[in-house]
């Protein structure tokens, strides 16, 4: 077909999370610009599959750009080159015929490698489990206006929750710091009067268990919501760290 | 929260940072102001008198105690704070990420911080160290004509250009970025907060690097 490219791929291999990785150069043939970037990594796989060679490992499951599983880091930016979408929603007439193409995982200590690019990130669940909750049954769903919540903290608390929790932002991070991830999970509880009560406690025990995974500190660079997949928490990023600075010292 | 975590929590840590740095941004002002008093030009009558009442004032003196010891603890915070940050990223990435977000001196603050430090051990060892044994042996300094003295050598001139030129940089970020830290931020005043941020590390540093340059031209005398 016409229109269609070749690329030179370089995509980190590394067998699992003791051994050491190194980059491995495929070239891939015959890619349709209308292919998402994962589905070009499938035509790859099926490639190296025929080749009698060792598929690359990559995460993935809803391919709709909302579940946060993708995690590539393309030439040098998360998510690749777009802004605004997941790998799974980058296409590649994103990129041109002959291009090369740099994939690595998220590079973060507490992030390891588990295969290829493939990464742990359960520290986000550790850190969840910590207090990204409100800990009793807040009832059934309230007639409207029953519980009074200004229109522009609600819209706050709900691109706070646009979060998918996929990594990037710790990703690109020059300091591999969390502090998007974990703002934006504390701000979409704190922002309401359900979330309120416990906010300041919540805020440090989530602080506690980020520190204890291992990320870096915030220099206030802004480069995590270049990379947020969810663009409009970039919005308000900065109001939510203050959200969760501010509640940290309240008790 | 335990009491220990309000100086071992990474947000505390940021508080830290934040706090000194605007508490010796609030030093810079006032040495500013006294010193640009050499602009009077009356032979440094007027700055020798102001710089005779900061090194007798007891409140000045307890201050300066103080600003020592801001100082240092805004070092070893941020010396803790790059080897977290360091320890955070064990393998780099092969292709960098873009950082189209922030500007270089954003992510330079350890390096400018460091070129502040060993200017200060200049200038302290050029002013600061006579001034302190003038006043402990009972005589009367000159401080002005010790400006004189120094700012007659070409080479001063340039380590304290290059002084004031990297406490510009390290200002431009960490001025706003100190209130941001504090959890300060608020959609009317940052931008304020931003733009007086931005004017303040190009004018203090600008008055600052006005004299070395017109004591060595001859402008003052």
């Amino acid at each position: 077909m016409s229109g269609n490219m070749n690329l030179t791929l370089k995509v980190w291999r590394q067998k699992n999370a003791e051994q050491k990785g190194e980059l491995v150069t495929y070239p891939v043939a015959n890619i349709s610009p209308d292919m998402s970037f994962l589905e070009m990594f499938d035509v790859l796989n099926e490639q190296l599959i025929t080749e009698g060679k060792e598929p690359v490992a990559f995460d993935h499951d809803c391919r709709e750009g909302i579940c946060g599983m993708c995690s590539m880091h393309i030439n040098g930016r998360a998510h690749g080159p777009n802004n605004g979408v997941t790998t799974c929603q980058l296409h590649m007439r994103s990129f041109n015929d002959g291009d090369t193409i740099v994939v690595e995982p998220w590079r973060a200590a507490a992030f390891p490698v588990v295969k290829d690019l493939v990464v742990d990130r359960s520290s986000f669940d550790r850190i969840i489990a910590k207090g990204g909750y409100i800990s009793v049954n807040t009832g059934n769903a309230q007639d409207a206006n029953n519980l009074p919540v200004p229109k522009v903290d609600a819209d706050k608390a709900f691109e706070a929750a646009a979060c998918i929790g996929c990594g990037a932002c710790v990703a690109t991070c020059k300091n591999a710091s969390a502090m998007l991830f974990v703002s934006a999970k504390v701000s979409q509880l704190a922002l309401l009067p359900q979330g309120k009560v416990e906010a300041t406690e919540r805020v440090q025990n989530m602080v506690r268990q980020m520190d204890l995974e291992g990320f870096g500190n915030c220099t206030n660079t802004g480069a995590c919501e270049v990379e947020c997949p969810k663009g409009k928490i970039i919005l308000f990023s900065e109001n939510f760290f203050s959200e969760m600075r501010r509640n940290f010292f309240l008790k | 929260m335990s009491n220990s975590e309000l100086f071992t929590s990474s947000i505390a840590k940021k508080y830290v940072m934040a706090l000194t740095g605007l508490f010796l941004i609030s030093f810079l002002v006032i040495h500013c102001t006294i010193n640009s008093l050499i602009f009077v030009n009356d032979g440094g009558e007027t700055f020798n008198e102001a710089a005779h009442f900061m090194s007798h004032n007891i409140v000045i003196r307890i201050l300066e105690v103080g600003l020592f010891f801001g100082l240092v603890l805004h070092m070893v915070q941020s010396l803790i704070l790059t080897l977290k940050n360091r320890k955070a990223r064990p393998v780099a990435y092969a292709v960098a990420p873009s950082n189209e977000s922030s500007k270089w001196y954003a992510r330079s603050m350890g390096i400018l911080g460091s070129l502040l430090l060993l200017f200060l051990v200049v200038h302290m060892s050029n002013f600061w160290v006579p001034t302190k044994q003038a006043v402990f042996a009972d005589l009367e300094h000159n401080s002005f004509e010790a400006m004189k003295t120094v700012f007659a050598e070409w080479y001063f001139v340039a380590i304290y250009l290059v002084g004031v030129g990297s406490l510009s940089y390290h200002l431009m970020h960490g001025f706003q970025s100190a209130f941001q830290s504090l959890g300060l931020n608020h959609k009317k005043y940052t931008p304020v907060i931003k733009t007086v941020g931005f004017w303040f590390s190009i004018i203090v540093p600008a008055i600052f690097a006005a004299m070395p340059l017109a004591i060595y031209l001859g402008v003052i005398e």
